[in-house]
């Protein structure tokens, strides 16, 4: 096992190179889904536009 | 004459349909991913020259081949965008954008790891990894032109053509260690010899390339589904779907 994490001496490399990999992988998914929940909040609570500014100002001419 | 997929050129018909393709990518990603670092850790025996320096190729080249892959659907979809004035293909290379400075950013860092104990050097300014850069300042160009300007239909338009200009640059990568004398090896795999790799270590690259497709497309395709959100803001459509209806703050 600890000649797994070795690498043959080159563990240095090989695990900066896999670690901050895996970081910014991890840190992609979690801004991605960070991002698409606080759009899907502010989609759901949006208030309706009502007809009569609807039919003044279009669908999304709501304050 | 009727297309039927032009119906998803539509927010509103692409938005749900992204929803339910996304899951299966996302999977097939995980998947493939631990296979390919089964294999590549774990399985693929030592180089006779590297050691088990040489590993880090499983990181490096599918992130490498993503960083061109996608900055060339990224500039298609912006040719779209501008030809037929389509938002959601304008969208589509928004989100592209993010994925794809990632892979490139992966690429440079996971080289440079692999060129210090293999060529004795972090960095060199040869022509491989000077355009690679220069594509990573493409990407993040793109990005920061988009929230440079207010209206994004005119962001659309601007990040299009910087798109289409700079894809000048991934024939240069790609070709930069036939035309130049660079530190960076030429190429081992080829579609027409066979490759000059070892079986094992071919199979795990490929793997991980696959898994790194499948991430990319199911990242952008959740990002694309965000912006998609915040640029159709106050659509009725939108109230019609259920993430958004079933949404817990």
């Amino acid at each position: 096992m600890s000649d797994f994490f070795a690498m043959g001496g080159y563990a240095w490399y090989v695990w900066m190179a896999y670690g901050v990999t895996a970081l910014v992988i991890v840190w992609e998914i979690v801004a991605v889904r960070v991002a698409r929940h606080r759009a899907l909040v502010d989609a759901h609570n949006l208030k309706p536009t009502p007809p009569s500014t609807r039919a003044r100002y279009g669908p999304a001419g709501s304050a | 004459m009727s297309a039927p997929w032009y119906r998803f050129s539509s927010p509103a018909t692409f938005y749900p349909l992204a929803g339910r393709l996304t899951p299966w990518f996302a999977i097939a990603a995980a998947v493939l991913a631990l296979a390919g670092l089964w294999l590549g850790l774990v399985v693929a025996p030592s180089d006779a020259t590297q050691g088990d320096a040489y590993r880090i190729i499983f990181i490096h080249v599918p992130a490498a081949w993503m960083s061109m892959f996608i900055y060339l659907v990224m500039a298609f979809w912006s040719v779209l965008a501008l030809a037929f004035n389509a938002r959601l293909s304008a969208m589509m290379a928004q989100a592209l954008a993010p994925t794809g400075a990632l892979m490139t950013f992966i690429a440079l860092w996971t080289g440079a790891f692999w060129g210090r104990p293999t060529w004795g050097t972090y960095w060199a300014w040869d022509a491989r990894m000077t355009s690679e850069l220069i594509l990573l300042f493409l990407y993040l160009g793109v990005i920061a032109l988009r929230g440079a300007i207010d209206d994004p239909r005119r962001a659309d338009r601007a990040c299009s053509l910087l798109a289409i200009v700079g894809a000048i640059n991934v024939p240069i990568i790609y070709f930069s260690v036939k035309w130049w004398n660079t530190l960076h090896q030429g190429s081992t795999v080829s579609m027409t010899a066979a490759p000059k790799m070892a079986s094992l270590m071919l199979t795990g690259m490929l793997v991980m390339t696959f898994a790194a497709w499948f991430y990319s497309i199911a990242v952008a395709l959740t990002r694309v589904r965000t912006i998609i959100l915040e640029r159709e803001r106050g659509s009725a459509w939108i109230d019609m779907q259920r993430d958004v209806m079933s949404v817990t703050t």
